[in-house]
């Protein structure tokens, strides 16, 4: 067991446990209507991240085959919420089926066994090509296009880019073998620390919205002050990573801007479908994917800057099991 | 017990709330919903509190639930419904007898009004029965359940279900209005469901 893991486990501990007494605070001194509506939502959500932390937590310290069980289970939920909103027809029903109970699954399954060659083309190009097949073969051509589109888009968004967290745990990296899972805490802790504090700030001092049409909540004082102070503080853990803190507060930057634009094109996706939040399922946040559309955005980045920079510079090959199966 | 398992993994699949307090309040029911698939009863069934849902019975198609053992078992015992015949009515087997023997038995009765299940999400126009119901028993509340996203997840002709977020919307219950016709009723009463009743 890496010891830095704990002490970053720690740290979320201790947010929390602050936080909660922050939300109790407030739900005593505040006494306006509206401001009572905004401390009961934000104290519904902090009850929510003490459940997330919980079990994300747990799954770390359980272990690699945990860890990817729960990411497949978030894929899963997110791409559900997807589909259902994004209104799909009867054509694409069979197609459905398959991006849900075969290629999901096959997906998670490459991540299982690290066979990092094939996880980075299966949806990309097995499952790109086999969409378009499986859908012709039904006969009906309207809105082809757009219906191929919204299962691609929903595989690459909801399965393909949040299993870079679960794949995170198999990089080598170099020089410090083992602190994967921190890595990945680092990583998740960064973005949802951004979106938090971005939360904070806009609530606190937001005044001129970023984006009106898109985002009416996202605002440049909440924006700039939560990506800020969420870099300075990912620089103060540069000690649980491969990286010095120059190089923290770089990766924290572009992984919270990254943050920030998955959000926003999650946002415009929304608006479009005419829907507030993309499910119910979180009290306080929404559904999954309201939770977790920075990390599907910001995850892949992370990843390949990972293993650019600081990978060992060989990339995890599958069982021999496997490959003699294939015939090689 | 086994009836709660199967209403809570019917929930789990397809998404839908367990309601926290009786939709109409005390005493028996006729809830009825728009039909879109296959699994429209079992929805319903699952959304209702416990104690309501063990007083509900769906009414379903008795040539199709009869055919086996298993379906008998699983129509009758597990679901506790009442079947009800659709070709070949005759005195002995007419559903509105079996459908009016259950509530007079104080028990709640789900049935779909629209008589077949419609393939793009859109409702039908409401067929006799609800009305000839809503008659002998003006005291029962109506009430309208429209189901929503069921035709997605499992559509007519579909062999296999797509485990997307179905929703069941309970509306407020309706009663017949003295004197009112046929015809004006069964519209109310599809608006009623659609939530779509001109506000009074």
């Amino acid at each position: 067991m890496d010891r830095h893991l704990l002490y970053l486990l720690s740290s979320v501990l201790g947010i929390l446990v602050v936080s909660s007494i922050i939300g109790a605070v407030l739900a005593r001194r505040v006494q306006s209507e509206k401001g009572k509506a905004t401390v009961a939502n934000l104290n519904a959500r902090i009850v929510s991240w003490w459940i997330m932390a919980a079990v994300f937590g747990g799954v770390l310290l359980l272990g690699t085959l945990f860890t990817t069980v729960l990411f497949a289970l978030l894929s899963f939920l997110a791409m559900r919420e997807f589909i259902t909103l994004n209104r799909t027809e009867r054509a694409d029903h069979e197609v459905l089926f398959w991006a849900f109970f075969v290629i999901l699954p096959l997906h998670y399954f490459l991540v299982g066994i690290r066979w990092h060659g094939m996880f980075t083309i299966f949806i990309p190009v097995y499952a790109f090509v086999f969409i378009p097949f499986r859908r012709v073969l039904t006969g009906a051509t309207k809105n082809f296009l757009a219906s191929t589109a919204k299962i691609q888009w929903a595989l690459l968004v909801c399965v393909y880019a949040v299993s870079h967290m679960p794949m995170l745990l198999a990089l080598p990296l170099k020089g410090c073998e083992g602190k994967n899972a921190t890595l990945l805490l680092f990583f998740v802790l960064t973005v949802q620390l951004s979106d938090v504090l971005q939360y904070v700030w806009g609530k606190t001092c937001g005044r001129r919205p970023v984006a009106p049409h898109v985002s009416p909540s996202k605002t440049w004082e909440g924006t700039l002050g939560g990506i800020g102070s969420t870099v300075a503080v990912s620089t103060c853990l540069w000690w649980a990573t491969p990286f010095n803190p120059l190089q923290a507060a770089l990766m924290a930057l572009i992984i919270c801007t990254a943050g920030f634009f998955g959000g926003l094109v999650m946002s415009a996706i929304k608006r479009d479908l005419g829907a507030k939040d993309w499910g119910s399922t979180i009290a306080g946040h929404g559904g999954f994917m309201d939770r977790i559309d920075s990390l599907c955005f910001a995850a892949p980045l992370f990843f390949h800057l990972c293993r650019f920079y600081f990978g060992a510079g060989v990339d995890p090959q599958p069982p021999e099991w496997v490959l003699h199966l294939l015939g090689r | 017990m086994m009836r709660r398992i199967i209403a809570s993994l019917t929930r789990l699949f397809s998404g839908v709330r367990l309601l926290h307090r009786s939709p109409h309040g005390d005493g028996p029911a006729v809830f009825f919903a728009n039909h879109t698939s296959h699994l429209d009863f079992a929805v319903v069934w699952a959304a209702l509190p416990h104690d309501v849902r063990e007083q509900t019975s769906p009414a379903a198609a008795e040539d199709y639930w009869s055919k086996s053992r298993l379906r008998r078992w699983i129509a009758c015992d597990l679901f506790q419904a009442v079947l009800i015949a659709r070709e070949g009515i005759t005195r002995e087997n007419n559903p509105l007898e079996r459908l009016s023997a259950c509530l007079e038995s104080g028990r709640s009765i789900l049935i779909f009004p629209e008589g077949t299940r419609r393939t793009d999400g859109e409702v039908s126009a409401f067929k006799a029965g609800l009305f000839h119901l809503a008659r002998r028993f003006p005291h029962i509340p109506l009430v309208p359940v429209h189901l929503d996203n069921l035709n997605r997840i499992m559509p007519k002709g579909a062999w296999v279900p797509v485990p997307l977020i179905a929703q069941a919307h309970f509306r407020e219950p309706i009663r017949m209005n003295e004197g009112e016709s046929k015809a004006d009723f069964l519209t109310r009463a599809r608006a009623a469901l659609l939530d779509q009743a001109e506000s009074t």
